[in-house]
């Protein structure tokens, strides 16, 4: 559906120059809910913007559908964004502001009339129909924005942080109703965030991005389990991360035990990082090999995380969950304890 | 913006404590002795001869000082005076012309040079539109002589095309003011948004843009229209024979006998400007 | 990741730009040719005219001359010839100076206080006095000026109310003075220096006079060693923006100063009147912008500096 292909975005010329895309390609399949995920900075925005043609490519090209459209206006797109600060038209009412689009494609009234009407159902607004687009509140603006992006029925919408100025009980609302929305209607989305437990939620895919690169594409649960890099393994989720030696299919632990693993492309056998997450490490087992020192204990909730070291001085953490009305008695600081690792709990890093 | 400060802040209470008799009753760091009071002498010296002005122009006598009671004689008169008719039309067709033609050059030069990175000769634009602002009036009046009073014995033509032109260009920096600093306030996603909605770049300056920017423009229009009416060294030294404006016509009676009539048009001018400073006032002051 | 990778502009970004900067040029282009032809241009016309010889009638004739540039500060004795010192020149260009420094000075002892008590006032009391104090800005200079001529002429008010309290026997001659000059110039420029102070007292941060206060100083040595310097700025702008137009007067000290008390300005205008002598005239035109220039460098110096201070 989209193709970004070697796409790279330079902002400025000479020794201000500054490359916010370096030849990132992938491509987005119809009906998808993409997320880019990324830190501050990384170039999520500039992907977008690139996509809507609001800015041309420093070099590369995309297609949509097949065909080329780098050389496309933004209004010849058939691409529409909710943008982040929303951009709802303060000079219009929220039902003026989801017809617009469709008559700037010069849409007969009757039918701009039954699908701002159907476009206020869908996000649930009849009653704030001429209302001024200031007379709403935050979570409304984010839904007016939505749909007067929806309106005019794109092959792509994009979603800038559409959430991010919302509180957080507003916010996992409105995450069921934007995919709910999308599976509605089939509109290919593609989503930004830096919140990573909404990228893991919502998504069919994620891109973690970097300093203008795609790091990793792929389903949330492979990005969560088989994290490729030590950067997509930190920035998604708890981690710990252990040396190990990598001999055929299995690896050895510098603290001990050898596990089998997945061997993932390209690594060579010797040294490697691997990553273990919290979750998946049990304590005081009858099998386990490992032992460590407790350092501390902290109680958060619906879990207690055991800060420990293991004899070779790397630091590991556990996470426990928390038994109903158990007293919870772990052993307290300095005292051993034994480590289990739950099977296929390590992942190979590749860096 | 400036903090609504309760009576005392407790700096002001441990001053108190430290130095209990130095500190006097309602004691408080935003006055300064005696500046109050300066300030509303100055306020009333501001506005003593204005209102004298006005008052006298309602004046039944001759005098300028002596009251004499209240008539609206000498309002007839000026209206009934025909050299003030024609100067008033003159002066309201230069000024609505002038002000149209330099707010339509303004609000484009404003589009052009606001919201933007440097292009090569922004600086320059920029400049250039600001000039009429930096150089001394009577020398712009002047320089304006010279051309055009060739330019006057070349072709014979002495229409009102020098008085516009004149007028327009001195103008345009001051429609300009308002109308960027309306654009630089606002949000160019609102542009981006409608580009995205499928509007074309002439579209989106319409429904958008335009309607957006529209209190900057009438803003700018008027003020452009008060500096038209009040210019008077530029129109003194332009104009042909026979073009006076309400300001050259009171400049030129002040050589004779004055009466109230100039103190009538005088009221006439201040109450025009005021309406429209008022207006200008809040078309800015109200935020988005 | 901020490494270039020498990537050159990509051939679609250097073509929208150069359509961007087409585009805001003809959009520019009536304001600017307007400018060019009607304001800017006229001026360098002057500097050519400086250089000619004034016609018997008013204008130029054609011929190179530097007596325009001369004849601003020298004189040429009718019958020997010999050059001695412009003496009307000089004291004209001195009571210029003179006055719009006093006018400068006596609008800053009046707009400070008034620009510091519009500031502290509660807001919505402020804006009301702003306002107050931006309507005579905008309106008529000549009516302002006509105002003040009523009040001090020798059948004016003032003089009439000094006449019946028994003050004085005989009216007081303010007209046609100096005095008249730098007083009605002080009250039409007032407001240029009230706002620009305005706007720096208000931004000024009043916790740190507080903190003077709670180091011991009093009010006399937070204002001297806090306030000012804090407010330098903006009394810099309204210094700045009363000199300028006070330096370039024409309308004010003609109707006050009638026909002796001549300013900068006035003096131009001469040269083009009963004078006859239009390259003087634009020579003299060309020192007063000169004058003007220094100060505005000096000012957008003084300002650009204060911005970039925070
Ligand atoms: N118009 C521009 N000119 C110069 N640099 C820019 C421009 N737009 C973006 N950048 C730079 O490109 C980089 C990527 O910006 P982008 O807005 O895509 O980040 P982002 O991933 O969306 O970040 P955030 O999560 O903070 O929104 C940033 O370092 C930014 O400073
Ligand atoms: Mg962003």
């Amino acid at each position: 559906m989209i193709d970004i292909d070697n796409v790279t975005k330079v902002f400025g010329a000479g020794d201000a120059a500054f490359t916010a895309l370096s030849e990132v390609s992938v491509t987005i399949a119809e009906n998808e809910f993409f997320t880019l995920l990324g830190p501050s900075g990384c170039g999520k925005t500039t992907l977008l913007r690139l996509i809507a043609g609001f800015e041309p490519p420093t070099a590369g090209a995309i297609r949509l559908g097949g065909r080329d459209i780098t050389r496309l206006p933004p209004n010849q797109r058939p691409v529409n964004t909710v943008f982040q600060s929303y951009a709802l038209f303060p000079h219009m009412s929220v039902a003026q502001n989801i017809a617009f689009g469709l008559e700037m494609l010069g849409k007969p009234k009757a039918e701009v009339k039954s699908t701002v009407d159907d476009m206020l159902r869908l996000v649930r607004m009849e009653a704030m129909r001429d209302r001024r687009t200031s007379e709403i509140s935050g979570g409304q603006q984010q839904r007016v924005a939505l749909a007067r992006a929806l309106a005019p029925h794109p092959e792509v919408l994009l979603l800038d942080e559409p959430l991010s100025a919302l509180d957080l009980k507003l916010r996992k609302e409105m995450q069921i109703e934007l995919k709910r929305l999308q599976s509605e209607t089939g509109i290919t989305f593609v989503f930004v965030t830096h919140d990573q437990e909404e990228a893991l939620t919502m998504s069919d895919r994620v891109a973690v991005m970097s300093a203008g690169e795609i790091l990793q594409v792929g389903p949330p649960r492979d990005i969560y389990e088989r994290p490729a890099e030590r950067f997509v393994a930190n920035f998604i989720g708890e981690s710990n991360f252990l040396n190990a030696d990598l001999a055929g299919d299995s690896v050895t632990l510098a603290a001990g035990g050898t596990f089998p693993v997945r061997r993932p492309d390209g690594v060579r056998d010797g040294k490697v990082s691997v990553l273990v997450r919290p979750e998946h490490i049990t304590l005081g087992g009858a099998g386990d090999t490992l032992r460590s020192t407790i350092e501390n204990v902290v109680y958060s909730g619906e879990a207690t995380v055991a800060h420990m070291v293991l004899p070779t001085g790397e630091p590991i953490k556990a996470r426990l969950s928390n038994a109903p009305q158990g007293d919870g008695a772990l052993p307290g600081a300095g005292s051993q304890v034994t480590i289990g690792l739950a099977p296929g709990a390590i992942t190979v890093l590749r860096d | 913006m400036v903090d609504t400060a309760p009576t005392t802040t407790p700096a002001e209470q441990r001053a108190a404590k430290r130095h209990p008799g130095r500190a006097p009753k309602g004691y408080s760091m935003r006055t300064l002795p005696g500046f109050s009071v300066i300030a509303l002498f100055t306020m009333i010296v501001l506005y003593a001869p204005i209102m004298i002005l006005v008052i006298y122009s309602f004046n039944e006598g001759t005098s300028l000082a002596i009251w004499e009671g209240f008539s609206l004689r000498w309002y007839r008169q000026a209206a009934a005076n025909e050299a003030v008719q024609d100067a008033a039309i003159r002066s309201l067709y230069l000024a609505f012309i002038a002000s149209s033609i330099g707010t339509v050059a303004a609000t484009m030069a404003a589009l052009a040079t606001t919201r933007t990175r440097r292009f090569p000769g922004k600086t320059m634009i920029y400049a250039l539109i600001n000039q009429p602002l930096m150089v001394p009036e009577i020398v712009t009046a002047v320089a304006l002589l010279i051309v055009f009073a060739t330019i006057k014995v070349w072709t014979g033509h002495t229409s009102m095309i020098y008085l516009i032109v004149a007028h327009t260009a001195f103008c345009i920096p001051f429609a300009y003011l308002p109308i960027r600093a309306r654009l630089e306030t606002m949000d160019m996603s609102l542009e981006t948004a409608a580009r995205d909605l499928y509007a074309s770049p002439w579209l989106t300056f319409r429904k958008v843009t335009l309607p957006l920017m529209w209190p900057g423009i009438v803003a700018g229009l008027m003020l452009a229209f008060v500096i038209s009416l009040d210019t008077v060294v530029i129109t003194e030294f332009v104009k042909s024979a026979g073009q006076e404006t309400l300001p050259t016509y009171m400049l030129g009676q002040l050589r004779r006998v004055v009466t109230p009539e100039v103190n009538a048009i005088s009221t006439v001018i201040l109450a025009a400007g005021a309406i429209l400073v008022a207006l200008f006032f809040r078309l800015t002051q109200r935020k988005g | 990741m901020a490494e270039t990778g020498g990537y050159l502009p990509g051939a679609l970004e250097a073509e929208a730009e150069k359509a961007d900067t087409r585009n805001r040029w003809l959009l520019s282009l009536p304001a600017v040719i307007i400018i060019i032809c009607f304001a800017a241009g006229p001026l360098l016309v002057m500097v050519l005219y400086s250089f000619l010889t004034p016609g018997d009638y008013g204008n130029v004739k054609w011929e190179f001359s530097l007596e325009g540039w001369m004849n601003t500060i020298v004189q040429r004795d009718i019958f020997d010839d010999t050059l001695m010192w412009a003496d009307a020149h000089i004291s004209i260009f001195w009571r210029s100076f003179s006055l719009s420094v006093i006018t400068t000075v006596l609008t800053l002892i009046f707009g400070l206080p008034t620009a510091w008590f519009i500031a502290t006032q509660p807001p919505g009391r402020r804006e009301l006095w702003l306002f107050l104090v931006t309507v005579p800005f905008w309106s008529n200079l000549l009516v302002r000026t006509i105002a003040i001529q009523e009040l001090i002429r020798n059948e004016g008010v003032i003089n009439l109310v000094l006449l019946k309290l028994g003050v004085i026997d005989a009216p007081i001659q303010m007209m046609f003075t100096d005095f008249a000059i730098g007083f009605g110039m002080t009250y039409v420029y007032l407001p240029l220096m009230v706002l620009p102070i305005y706007a720096a007292v208000d931004k000024l941060d009043f916790r740190l006079v507080e903190a003077a206060h709670d180091l011991y100083a009093s009010r006399w040595t937070a204002f001297r060693r806090v306030i000012l310097p804090l407010i330098k700025p903006g009394i810099i702008a309204g210094s700045i923006l009363v000199f300028i137009p006070s330096l370039g007067a024409y309308v004010t000290p003609r109707v006050l100063g009638g026909g002796k008390n001549l300013m900068f300005g006035n003096l131009i205008e001469l040269q083009f009147g009963a004078g006859r002598n239009w390259p003087l005239g634009a020579a003299l035109s060309l020192m007063l912008m000169t004058a003007v220039m220094i100060a505005l460098i000096y000012y957008v110096r003084v300002t650009s500096r204060d911005r970039a201070d925070g």
